[in-house]
């Protein structure tokens, strides 16, 4: 290791930007992967365009990669970069704004030439005013990279391809993380010359490093201490998928799940089309509503039936969505929120489809309506999604969105003996006209008939039907007991929703209520103001439809509130119009998570009497 | 297979639901639903494991008259819920109900990829040419021109013909027949089940209050004759009266009618003999061009050609994957991969 000057810090957080051809989710994958073994707690935020091959050079083809990484607890990639590394001068511009002053500056200068100046906006070098606000380093990173395989046959586009695992080795020296694993992960995945490039200039960075003279100092972040146990590291998509697996596996029942490609959920497809060897059949429908369709007839049919997709696919899944509910069927279906409206910008997030969730259906539709807190929730909320639907015979509506869905983080990989089960029952082949909306008294579910049952065969579809016997039914007290039957049954999964548990206190001046991915931001502001002395405390909704019990009560012991979405303030309208509280809406639609100082900033602002929104607005005019 | 297990001598009452039937005096759907029930104890399928799906409109209300298993889903989407029952539970005997309106117009995307996967479904197309349940618009099979209550003055749209619209989709099984015929359509709706894949059925039916006798010469047995071509495997392309008798002949794609006397050999004056297993669907595709008046509307079995079907290609995935790689382990697979560990 370095002769040089070795410095310890508690936490680092790393961008690296560059072009969508560039290889940054990549470069930054392998980095995350790298400092999960080295024992740090970590987030990741992935940032790319929706574009596979934007134009290169230009801003809107600029692909970022941030990583936070730690030697104690951390729950959010950081609001602002320690380092940034920007492999040309659009990566640059697009991203400088955001790293903190005096921070780390390594850019590829050899990109830096008038072209792709021109092409990120740029009238003059932008270099030479950045040297007194950031730590500049200047590698020619291009000329290096192509140095090192000079005597190697392949082309020099080939060869400028490798550029960032010389980037990556250079990190990998600067925080004292180790090359083995990559070097693995390079010798399984390429072979012959693409092998020995990507190797070697991985090293040649690492050695760059060690032996120029540009870094006086390296880093050291050691291991963070968490809970003992086996780790990995999982993003949202990979620990929704696994949970998915999980949920058939300990239903001991197959999973169906229909799905058609829409960003950011379609990984969820790819990934449970590889665990056919449990028993998972994926279909690959002509469009969102086959989709859904497909899934409620594997549901009528008995197995568990589901659909992954994202806003614009939700939405034309409705229909189908409110049969199922009518219909009183298991069903789970993951939307993966992304900015809208109509295409918006498909690979960013938003929390923008709570109401269309609860209430985007003709009629009274209730569903279940549940939603992830972080990545590795993902894996757990499935489970529960499953064990709901089909306890209750109802529709689960899961709400992910492109930030978990893409973000990773170290994951305790729970024993499976850890994991609950829950046996499926159907109704048992009987005698006489079976009778398929007779409910059972506690949850009000009906019981599950599935065809192949002698005895049980019976007709259900969207035509409203009496109550008990299923039959066709035009009566209007009817239809109102039945509608009141359908919310009923879905109020009463209130049961199986645990107790909130108050963060930071249990009563007191401020109480920040999130959903979702935001999780990280809030619990981590909230911590931030109570060091600070401010009195605050956070809850954190996973289950939106049934509301825990508690809440009412929880409310009741908190003066103010603040709710802080990516949206235009879904869930604070909820909670005026059930509670009769007033609820503060911190709302951000930016296509980008929340900052840890955009919450501290709102909760500081409502605890001054003011309105959060008007303190943003004059910050960022500021 | 349980579907094809011997089944308990059941009669055409087992198929009976006590539901109240409702559809219109009249209507072509009474005769379909009579020769479905009556041919249902002669499949030997087991009643439990018979499903009906249908979308809505009139046609769609079929499940409700089935003592089977039934779902009555949404508007042109049955074939993706049906698809979803027999892809997760081949064993079933899954039946699709639909219309020109639900399955043509708004489930024309379903319907298509559907035959094109060929999931071992049949299919019922009952084609009246006429949205009847809302009170009769014209549909995308009604001729141009037709006058409607929404086209007062007649339909701008050029019609589509259901079997065309299979053939393109790549359909193994392609069948024609008549709501009123009791023999013909009994025999298709043997064939459509013995059929391995889609097996797609175009009946022709009636609907007595908003575009009455639409089929009136095929149906009425004094000018069917003139009427329909009624193909037979192996037989030559013949129809027509005693005295009228023609057949029909295809040049270079291009189908024309030849005269033929009562006692002529059809086949010497160049008249097709019916193959319905053509590798090529141009064939069947030439015949589906067939229409009144030019020529007799053909009534039979198109095509039927074997092609792996979605739903058992699906199954044989899923234990060729637990053959190779053995049943899933969750704990296996949550440790795979990069892992690491945290001491106490």
């Amino acid at each position: 290791m370095s002769s040089k000057h070795v410095e310890e810090v508690d936490r680092v957080a790393i961008r690296f930007s560059g072009d969508s051809g560039d290889g940054m989710q990549l470069t930054g994958t392998k980095f995350t992967e790298t400092t999960a073994l080295a024992g740090n707690d970590l987030s990741t935020f992935p940032d790319f365009p929706a574009e596979i091959r934007a134009p290169a050079g230009t801003l809107a083809g600029v692909s970022g990669f941030q990583v936070h990484f730690a030697s104690s607890d951390i729950r959010t990639p950081a609001d602002a970069p320690d380092v940034l590394v920007a492999l040309n001068p659009a990566a640059l511009r697009a991203n400088v704004g955001d790293l903190r002053p005096k921070g780390m500056l390594i850019v590829n200068s050899d990109a830096f030439v008038e072209r792709n100046l021109k092409l990120a906006g740029y009238d003059a070098d932008p270099l030479p005013p950045l040297r007194d606000r950031f730590q500049l380093i200047e590698v020619p990173l291009t000329r290096l990279n192509r140095e090192a395989l000079k005597d190697l046959n392949i082309s020099q586009r080939e060869a400028d391809r490798s550029k960032n695992f010389f980037a990556l080795g250079l990190m990998y020296w600067l925080y004292h993380r180790d090359t083995k694993p990559t070097l693995e992960w390079i010798d399984a995945k390429f072979s012959g010359d693409v092998r020995e490039a990507n190797r070697r200039v991985l090293l040649a960075g690492h050695a760059y490093g060690e032996t120029a003279e540009i870094f006086p100092t390296s880093y050291v972040v050691p291991a963070a201490k968490i809970e003992p146990g086996r780790y990995r590291n999982i993003t949202g998509n990979q620990a929704l998928a696994w949970g998915i697996v999980a949920a058939g596996v300990q239903m001991n029942r197959p999973i169906f799940l229909g799905a058609y490609p829409i960003t950011p959920a379609s990984d969820i497809l790819h990934e449970l089309a590889r665990y056919r060897h449990f028993g998972v059949k994926t279909f690959q429908a002509e469009d969102e509503i086959a989709a859904i369709g497909a899934a409620v007839g594997a549901s009528y049919a008995g197995q568990l039936g589901i659909c992954t997709t994202s806003g614009p696919g939700f939405v034309l899944k409705q229909e189908a969505l409110n049969l199922a509910v009518m219909v009183e069927l298991p069903l789970v279906v993951v939307d993966v929120q992304r900015a809208g409206p109509s295409t918006g910008m498909p690979t960013k997030v938003e929390q923008g489809d709570l109401l269309l969730a609860l209430y985007g259906r003709n009629s009274d539709s209730p569903v279940v309506v549940l939603a992830p807190a972080t990545p590795g929730d993902c894996f757990t909320i499935m489970l529960e999604a499953f064990r709901l639907a089909v306890k209750y015979m109802t529709p689960v509506v899961v709400l992910s969105d492109g930030f978990l869905a893409n973000s990773a983080e170290p994951w305790r990989i729970p024993e499976v003996a850890s994991l609950p089960r829950t046996e499926v029952k159907y109704a048992p082949p009987g005698a006489g006209p079976y009778k398929p909306y007779l409910r059972d008294p506690e949850t009000l579910a009906r019981s599950w008939a599935i065809p192949g049952t002698p005895g049980l065969e019976h007709r259900v579809g969207g035509l409203e039907k009496e109550d008990e016997s299923g039959n066709i039914s035009y009566s209007p007290t009817n239809h109102e007991k039945m509608v009141r039957l359908r919310a009923e049954k879905v109020a009463r999964a209130v049961q199986d929703v645990p107790a909130l548990e108050p963060f930071g206190a249990s009563k007191g001046d401020l109480l920040v209520i999130g959903w979702g991915s935001t999780h990280g931001a809030i619990t981590t502001a909230v911590d931030e103001a109570r060091n600070a002395g401010l009195d605050v405390a956070s809850i954190h909704l996973r289950h939106l439809n049934p509301l825990p019990a508690n809440l009412p009560d929880v409310l009741s012991r908190f003066r103010r509130f603040l709710v802080p979405e990516l949206n235009l303030g879904h869930l604070s309208l909820l909670l005026r119009g059930r509670y009769l509280v007033d609820a503060k809406s911190l709302t951000k639609v930016q296509g980008q998570p929340f900052k840890v100082s955009e919450i501290r900033a709102a909760i500081e602002a409502v605890l001054r009497g003011e309105d959060p929104m008007q303190t943003a607005a004059k910050e960022t005019r500021s | 297979m349980s579907a094809d297990a011997v089944a308990p001598a059941l009669a055409r009452k087992d198929f009976v639901s006590d539901q109240d039937v409702r559809w219109c005096p009249g209507c072509g759907d009474y005769s379909i639903l009579a020769n479905v029930q009556k041919v249902m104890p002669e499949l030997g399928v087991l009643r439990e494991n018979v499903v009906f799906v249908s979308g809505i409109g009139c046609s769609s209300r079929f499940p409700y008259y089935m003592n089977t298993y039934g779902f009555h889903t949404i508007h042109g989407r049955a074939p993706s819920f049906a698809t979803g029952i027999k892809a997760s539970r081949p064993e079933l005997s899954v039946w699709v109900v639909t219309g020109d309106g639900d399955g043509l117009s708004i489930g024309g995307n379903h319907l298509l990829h559907t035959i094109r996967r060929n999931v071992d479904l049949q299919i019922l197309l009952f084609n009246n040419r006429i949205y009847g349940l809302t009170k009769g618009q014209y549909s995308p099979t009604s001729r141009l021109g037709a006058k409607s209550k929404s086209t007062p003055t007649g339909s701008l749209d050029h019609p589509i013909d259901p079997l065309s619209f299979a053939l393109g989709a790549g359909a193994t099984f392609v069948a024609r027949t008549v709501d009123v015929d009791a023999k013909h359509l009994q025999e298709i709706l043997h064939r459509a089940h013995a059929h391995k894949g889609t097996a797609f059925v175009e009946i022709l039916q009636n609907c007595p209050v908003y575009n009455d006798n639409e089929w009136g010469e095929i149906e009425d047995r004094a000018t069917r004759a003139e009427a329909a071509l009624v193909l037979e495997h192996g037989k030559p392309l013949v129809f027509g009266p005693k005295g009228a008798r023609r057949g029909i002949r295809i040049e270079r794609g291009i189908p024309s009618i030849v005269s033929l006397g009562d006692d002529e050999d059809a086949v010497a004056k160049g008249v097709v003999v019916h193959d319905e297993r053509y590798e090529t669907p141009a064939y069947a595709f030439a015949l589906a061009s067939l229409q009144r008046p030019a020529f007799p509307l053909p009534v039979g079995v198109f095509r039927a050609v074997e092609k792996p079907s979605y739903d058992a290609q699906l199954a044989s995935a899923v234990d060729e994957a637990i053959a190779k790689r053995g049943p899933g382990d969750l704990a296996a697979l949550l440790q795979s991969g990069d892992t690491w560990t945290v001491g106490s």
